[in-house]
């Protein structure tokens, strides 16, 4: 009986799985919208269907998608950049490292949220403060992993370099590099996962678009099925976003001994 | 013997370490002259300083006071002149064992076609030439160390300083690399320094064995290995062997139950 069963589960290819785990989650969302107050927050697919109608009529999904996208992308991007150097330095610098990583490890546990209010103080409304608040989530989540990548970064293969002949340049750019890089993509997934987590906080700063901001203008005028679409979709482009990043991974980071992060 | 070259001259080298908890005595005052074309083999106990003084050699660790010379000319940082091969391989794994065998020739600004002619004769060497593609997480252990032997050849160093290279590999790997070093070492001849934990194998490759006594460490006595080569497999049996064994075994077992005193 069990081995039968093993061969039952060995015989379904992974996309088979996937579709069925689809549909179950299909048949769950069914039972639930036909509840009494379940239904209220989990309309059926054919009316969210409608509403994905509406929003485009309405001409905001594009413009809400394109507003979210510029602000995870510039925070992102701004996270990355600051992070990398960061990180470096402190890994290479004692001092920095005692002075810096006590302040990431303090913030990181903070909400960002619980923040915004003060971005908002601080730099007005608008994209700015959006950016800022992806920004600093991002680049605390990156400096932590790209920092213990450098630090991981084996003795001995500086070791062998430097007896085969390579200078301090060589070192960064041969080795050091390389050696990080599978810890700068999983910083990149990290930060674009958070990024995208931040998002519905950083536009509670006022913003005149945005999925996030969408999602509590309808939450006022208590209109769940857009709200609800608004929220699958996110979930759309976050695992969009996470595929191609592993993928990424798959291709560049190949070498590596297996290892699940 | 003194019609010899020096090739390695360690003048009065002493290492003292200044950790935490006071002062270490690594290696109290080594001297020792390497002729040309020599196989040293060191043994003793762990902690004898035996890396230490290999990493002073190479030139990644600098003496307390002392000093190294290679050809009269004193060490200072590492030269490609003495190339290193590691217990733990240290193979980049980001590339393939061509590319792996081929860093130290790039970095010496050798033209890519000329590096990789260089690289294959060396891969033939340790007969890895079904292997020239593939990544180190592809390979044995042995095979890992093989590409590591090939790949300090390659530069053609003048001395090769090997620590515990076989200490990581299993029994039957271990005496074909042994083997396989023996004849490398025949036709390409290079000043060897080799450390081992295994007093067979110290006496099975070397022409001298160097026995090391514990904290701090010293030399404690040479020994002449005056067996013919190439030295195979029955040579353990012979009588010669066993009577050097039971010498050098006994003076390690003596510093190793010192230490535990």
């Amino acid at each position: 009986m069990l081995n039968k069963k093993k061969n039952f589960i060995d015989k379904i290819p992974n996309w088979g799985w996937l579709l069925i785990s689809l549909a179950t989650a299909i048949v769950l969302w069914f039972f639930l919208s036909i509840g009494e107050k379940t239904g209220r927050c989990f309309p059926f697919a054919d009316k969210v269907f409608d509403a994905l109608k509406t929003v485009v009529e309405r001409e905001i999904l594009w413009a809400d998608i394109k507003s979210s996208m510029i602000s995870v992308l510039l925070g992102f991007a701004l996270g990355f950049i600051t992070s990398v150097p960061v990180a470096f330095l402190m890994a290479w610098y004692r001092p920095v490292r005692y002075i810096v990583e006590p302040w990431i490890q303090f913030i990181r546990n903070i909400p960002p949220l619980a923040y915004v209010p003060l971005v908002v103080i601080g730099a007005g409304v608008g994209r700015l403060p959006q950016v800022i608040v992806i920004w600093l989530a991002t680049f605390l989540t990156m400096t932590i992993t790209i920092y213990q990548g450098v630090r991981n970064v084996d003795e001995t293969l500086i070791k062998a370099a430097r007896v085969l002949g390579a200078k301090d340049k060589d070192l960064f750019v041969k080795v050091i590099f390389p050696a990080t890089t599978p810890f700068i993509l999983t910083a990149v997934r990290l930060g674009a996962s958070v990024a995208l987590t931040t998002l519905i906080a950083a536009e509670s700063t006022g913003a005149f678009a945005g999925l996030g901001m969408r999602i509590r203008s309808f939450n006022n005028s208590y209109e769940v099925e857009p709200m609800l679409l608004y929220i699958i979709l996110i979930g759309i482009i976050g695992i969009t976003i996470e595929k191609i990043i592993k993928f990424l991974e798959k291709k560049l980071t190949g070498w590596q001994e297996t290892r699940n992060v | 013997m003194d019609a010899r070259n020096v090739k390695v001259k360690i003048d009065h080298v002493e290492k003292i370490y200044d950790g935490r908890q006071g002062k270490m005595i690594a290696l109290n005052g080594v001297d020792l002259d390497i002729y040309e074309n020599e196989f040293i083999c060191v043994v003793g106990p762990s902690g004898c300083g035996k890396s230490t003084l290999l990493n002073i050699i190479a030139g990644l660790l600098e003496p307390t006071s002392g000093s190294v010379y290679v050809d009269g000319k004193e060490v200072k940082g590492t030269g490609t002149e003495r190339g290193v091969v590691f217990q733990q391989y240290a193979l980049f794994p980001w590339l393939t064992v061509k590319k792996n065998v081929m860093f130290g020739l790039k970095l010496k600004g050798m033209p890519e076609a000329e590096a990789e002619e260089l690289a294959m004769k060396y891969i033939k060497m340790v007969q890895l030439e079904d292997f020239v593609d593939a990544y180190p997480k592809e390979l044995s252990g042995g095979m890992k160390q093989r590409v590591a032997i090939a790949r300090a050849y390659a530069v053609q160093p003048e001395v090769l300083l090997m620590d515990e290279p076989f200490g990581a590999l299993d029994a039957q790997t271990r005496t074909q690399l042994q083997a396989e070093l023996i004849q490398t070492w025949q036709e390409e001849k290079k000043t060897c320094f080799f450390i081992t934990h295994d007093v067979e194998e110290a006496i099975i490759l070397g022409t001298k064995v160097i026995v090391m006594s514990a904290r701090p460490g010293r030399i404690k006595t040479i020994v002449d290995i005056n067996l013919p080569y190439p030295r195979t497999q029955d040579l353990k049996m012979s009588k010669e062997f066993l009577d050097l064994k039971a010498q050098i075994w006994g003076e390690v077992y003596q510093e190793y139950l010192e230490d535990r005193r």
